[in-house]
């Protein structure tokens, strides 16, 4: 059984910083039939639209009747460990510094067999559930855990390769004014992050909550307005090296189109806070988080970016700040292949209007703070890279993947 | 060069004319008006590097800056307020520049405003300060010195559930400096030359409402007040020349004799 992670040694500082390695990082693009899953957390086989046999590895047509067309279909993620083996010796570097390393066949319930990563709690012949996972290369991967869950399960080496844990990792949250910033900074602590550092802008104005989150265990607050260069890069020098996972909680939401409203002012503050604020965090932040890819058990591992749903589609009530999210989203996109060589991901939360003074008018459904920070920390511990977090924004997924035009119309009424 | 300002520039060197800088750092981090969310809201000051004798520019520095017409120290001009929308040379490009150089009465209210953040300066205070000091001269700055430049910039906001508290004057005082003693304008140290509470008055925001309707002028978030005579010191205070600009940061100085 897999011993609890104990909190990690303070660093050797006449040791060299260990250089991220990717695993093996070229796949087919029907492969990323299996990244797309892995990136949401579902779980599924390639399919046959013709003849709807699954099948594993992805191909590029069926083996059964050789239709090139060819989907994903979930099933069960459930099956059987059939043989394991140890790799004592791998002549990839990434996994020649991580071993010995664990791999073996599942047998699944729905018929095909998988050669896996297997987590050290499976036992040889016994019940496992396989999820595809991102691993450091951020491609999917078979990953075979025991079913049921093992205690301190997170905590296995592999394991923790294939997540984003917050345990005993240091956490930035950028904005700790706002009822998400501290929802976000509770349940990290709650999860066990050995510190949370809380961005604080203009410490001179008051904010509800402020005295209950200078109390959190393992909370320091720290000043960062996200709108001045000058700041973000003063606390980059401060603890830019100390940070392992980010979660950018900003948001300068307003109301109103492009027509009602007067001049570009309003529109600039939401770029400012939303995609100018992130590319200054990238330019501060990103570059150590990169190099820190493989520092430890606490190595640099995640940045978390919170988005409304509008980012995806734009939302004419409240176009110009739609505009400005989907720019935010944009560069966030490529803040991920920038920061993947680093073995960083960059992980994408998406939300409905949310429980925000600025929603008020809006009818709920509504997303509460409590419950987007309740998945980001699950998104971390499962590894996701995309996550749509209440009804509004999994009915939006829906039917953007339905009929994207369908949905711009719809919108627009 | 005639002999007034060979005379003046040698007092500058030769200390017996000192010049006291009555202006904040503008930076980002100092504190801005705070308006309700839903209006308009003014720009702090924002500092983004173009080259640093780097590959962006090998031998130079300099940087682009932003921010609002009303950030740091700063100027107001009567457009500024409704009540001066409609005069004459009302923005910062059309007032006339010997309008920029004016001596000034520094009324101490540092004590007041000790003991009562929402200290407001009141026609008795004046009265005081012009048995102390004389009259007011028509066309002369009055600033009121507070102290208030002196606290971190949480006490300078001084914001609460109910808004700012931070001392200014009160409606009867400036309609007694602007009609009865023709002043030429009305400086503070406090983020406003209103006081924290001053929508409350009636009329709201008197020191912009009776300043700016009668064609003049304000200045605010001064410094260094302290270092100030009661009456004579000369402000040196000439704003951006923005074509109808509002107000606009400056350097504010003051040439003190002895």
């Amino acid at each position: 059984m897999t011993a609890p992670l104990p909190p990690p040694k303070r660093k050797n500082p006449l040791k060299r910083t260990r250089l991220p390695v990717s695993p093996p990082d070229l796949r087919s693009r029907q492969s990323h039939l299996l990244t797309r899953a892995a990136a949401e957390g579902r779980f599924g086989l390639p399919t046959c639209l013709d003849c709807g046999a699954l099948h594993y590895p992805p191909r590029d047509a069926c083996p059964h009747c050789l239709s090139s067309r060819i989907g994903m279909r979930e099933c069960s993620a459930l099956g059987t460990l059939a043989a394991t083996t140890t790799v004592q010796i791998s002549n990839n570097v990434y996994f020649r510094e991580r071993s010995p390393w664990r791999v073996g066949l599942v047998t699944l319930d729905a018929g095909p067999g998988v050669v896996a990563h297997v987590h050290g709690d499976c036992a040889d012949g016994g019940r496992v559930r396989l999820d595809w996972r991102l691993d450091r290369s951020g491609n999917a991967t078979a990953f075979a855990v025991p079913d049921p869950p093992s205690p301190n399960m997170m905590d296995d080496p592999q394991m923790r390769e294939m997540t984003l844990d917050p345990k005993h990792r240091r956490v930035l949250v950028t904005d700790g004014r706002t009822a998400l910033g501290q929802a976000m900074a509770k349940a990290l602590s709650d999860a066990g992050a050995a510190l949370v550092f809380v961005g604080i802008a203009e410490a001179w104005k008051p904010f509800p909550g402020s005295e209950r989150l200078s109390a959190m265990r393992g909370v320091e607050i720290m000043p960062l307005d996200m709108t001045d260069t000058d700041s973000v890069n003063d606390l980059a020098d401060a603890i830019g090296a100390r940070v392992d996972i980010i979660v950018n909680t900003g948001a300068h939401i307003r109301p109103g189109g492009l027509l009602e409203r007067k001049g570009v002012t309003v529109a600039r503050e939401e770029l400012e806070a939303g995609y100018l604020a992130l590319l200054r965090l990238a330019q501060g932040f990103g570059p150590v988080m990169r190099f820190r890819g493989a520092d430890g058990a606490n190595s640099a591992c995640a940045w978390v970016n919170v988005f409304s749903i509008y980012a995806q589609m734009a939302w004419p009530a409240y176009g110009a700040w739609s505009a400005a999210q989907a720019a935010m989203l944009n560069a966030s996109l490529s803040l991920r292949g920038e920061l993947r060589p680093g073995g960083v991901r960059v992980v994408h939360v998406f939300t409905g209007p949310t429980e925000d003074e600025w929603f008020q008018p809006l009818p709920p459904p509504k997303v509460a703070a409590g419950q987007i920070a309740s998945a980001v920390v699950d998104a971390l511990r499962r590894g996701l890279e995309d996550v749509y977090v209440g009804d509004v924004a999994q009915d939006f997924r829906a039917r953007l993947d339905l009929n994207p035009k369908a949905l711009e119309r719809e919108l627009g009424q | 060069m005639s002999g007034t300002l060979t005379a003046m520039l040698a007092a500058i060197a030769g200390g017996g004319v000192k010049v006291v800088d009555l202006t904040f750092t503008l930076s980002p981090e100092f504190p801005a008006l705070v308006l309700p969310p839903e209006l308009g809201q003014c720009a702090p000051f924002r500092m983004e590097e173009v080259s640093r004798y780097d590959p962006r520019g090998p031998a130079w520095y300099w940087n682009n800056i932003s921010m609002s017409e009303h950030c740091g120290t700063h100027y107001d001009a009567p457009i500024h307020w409704v009540t001066g929308k409609d005069l004459p040379n009302n923005s910062v490009d059309t007032i006339p520049v010997e309008r920029f150089l004016a001596p000034a009465c520094v009324i101490d209210c540092s004590a007041q405003a000790a003991a009562d953040p929402d200290f407001v300066l009141s026609t008795g205070d004046i009265a005081a300060f012009e048995r102390d000091h004389g009259r007011i001269p028509a066309g002369w700055w009055v600033l009121m010195r507070t102290d208030w430049s002196k606290r971190d910039f949480t006490g300078y906001a001084n914001l609460r559930e109910d808004g700012a508290h931070t001392p200014g004057p009160s409606p009867e005082a400036m309609r007694f400096l602007v009609d009865e003693r023709g002043i030429l304008g009305f400086g503070t140290e406090t983020i406003g030359t209103d006081a924290g509470q001053a929508h409350h008055f009636a009329p709201p925001y008197p020191a912009h409402h009776f300043l700016h309707g009668a064609g003049r002028y304000g200045l605010q978030c001064l410094c260094n007040l302290d270092l100030l005579p009661p009456r004579g010191a000369v402000i040196v205070a000439a704003p951006l020349k923005i074509r109808q600009g509002s107000g606009s940061p400056l350097r504010v100085l003051a040439l003190v004799e002895g």
